[in-house]
């Protein structure tokens, strides 16, 4: 759509449920893939609760949208950098979370995981590589 | 400089309209330039005509449509964080079956490929909300 290709990083910092920013952060993500840009996705904070397995909304009345994430490596979202020290905060592991994998058409389509664990730091220094940066 | 600008919080409960009203109207008078403005999550609430704040106080909806009238930009609201909150235009009232619409004058209503399109033609992309 667009012959200009910029680095976009959407930050994601909320828990998926309770107020709406990680569902309409998701849907900007998900229309965005068709502008061909180099797009990643950051979990930081309580966003790092996103992407956590067995989300269960039933009670509460609200849609879970937890599977929606696993779609994202067929929109070619394929880098998803969650903060370590946020896990470790929330007493979470990597062993908590989904797990999300694209197929990597530059490999052979090889499976390979989208997740990709980085400290404090590096996130800091990703953020600081991006022309656009998204905070939901 | 080019600036793209993002209003992510609702109009009254959250200072991210005024500021970035603010943002915009300094930046336009030291000759930066603003095309767009687009309204997601409660931020889509700023362009309801039917907002009556006190008259003592400001008309965050009013202020801009001025500003946008002056300066030709575009202020787009989301249509699906708008339909959530119930904010038609009249297209979209008659599409959907309601009896009312309620955008403001200068807003205009359209999808999310607005916020992406005005992040990679701005040399800066302004994020006003929480």
């Amino acid at each position: 759509m667009s012959e200009q290709v910029k680095k976009f990083l959407y930050v994601n910092r909320k828990a998926p449920y309770g107020t709406i920013y990680a569902l309409e952060s998701l849907e900007v993500v998900l229309i965005g893939a068709a502008f061909d840009q180099d797009v990643s996705l950051a979990f930081i904070d309580d966003g790092v609760f996103q992407l956590t397995k067995g989300q269960d909304t039933k009670e509460i009345g609200v849609k879970n949208f937890s599977p929606t994430y696993r779609a994202l490596g067929d929109y070619e979202v394929t880098k998803l950098y969650v903060e370590k020290e946020s896990l470790i905060e929330r007493g979470l592991s990597t062993d908590d979370l989904q797990e999300l994998t694209y197929e990597d058409e530059d490999d052979d389509w090889a499976e390979k995981p989208s997740i990709r664990i980085v400290s404090r730091k590096e996130m800091g220094e990703l953020m600081g590589n991006q022309d656009v940066v998204l905070s939901f | 400089m080019k600036f793209g600008i993002l209003i992510s919080e609702g109009p009254y409960t959250h200072q991210a309209a005024d500021s970035a009203y603010h943002f915009t109207k300094a930046a336009l008078k030291t000759g930066h330039e603003i095309d767009r403005v687009f309204f997601y999550h409660d931020g889509v609430n700023v362009g309801t005509r039917l907002s009556i704040p006190p008259q003592d106080e400001r008309n965050l909806q009013k202020d801009w449509s001025a500003l946008a009238k002056k300066h030709e930009i575009d202020l787009v609201i989301c249509i699906a964080a708008a339909q959530r909150r119930g904010l038609l235009d009249e297209n979209e009232a008659k599409r959907q079956g309601k009896d009312a619409n309620n955008i403001a004058e200068g807003f205009r209503i359209s999808g999310l490929g607005q916020l992406i399109e005005m992040g990679i033609k701005s040399d800066r992309l302004m994020t006003f909300g929480d």
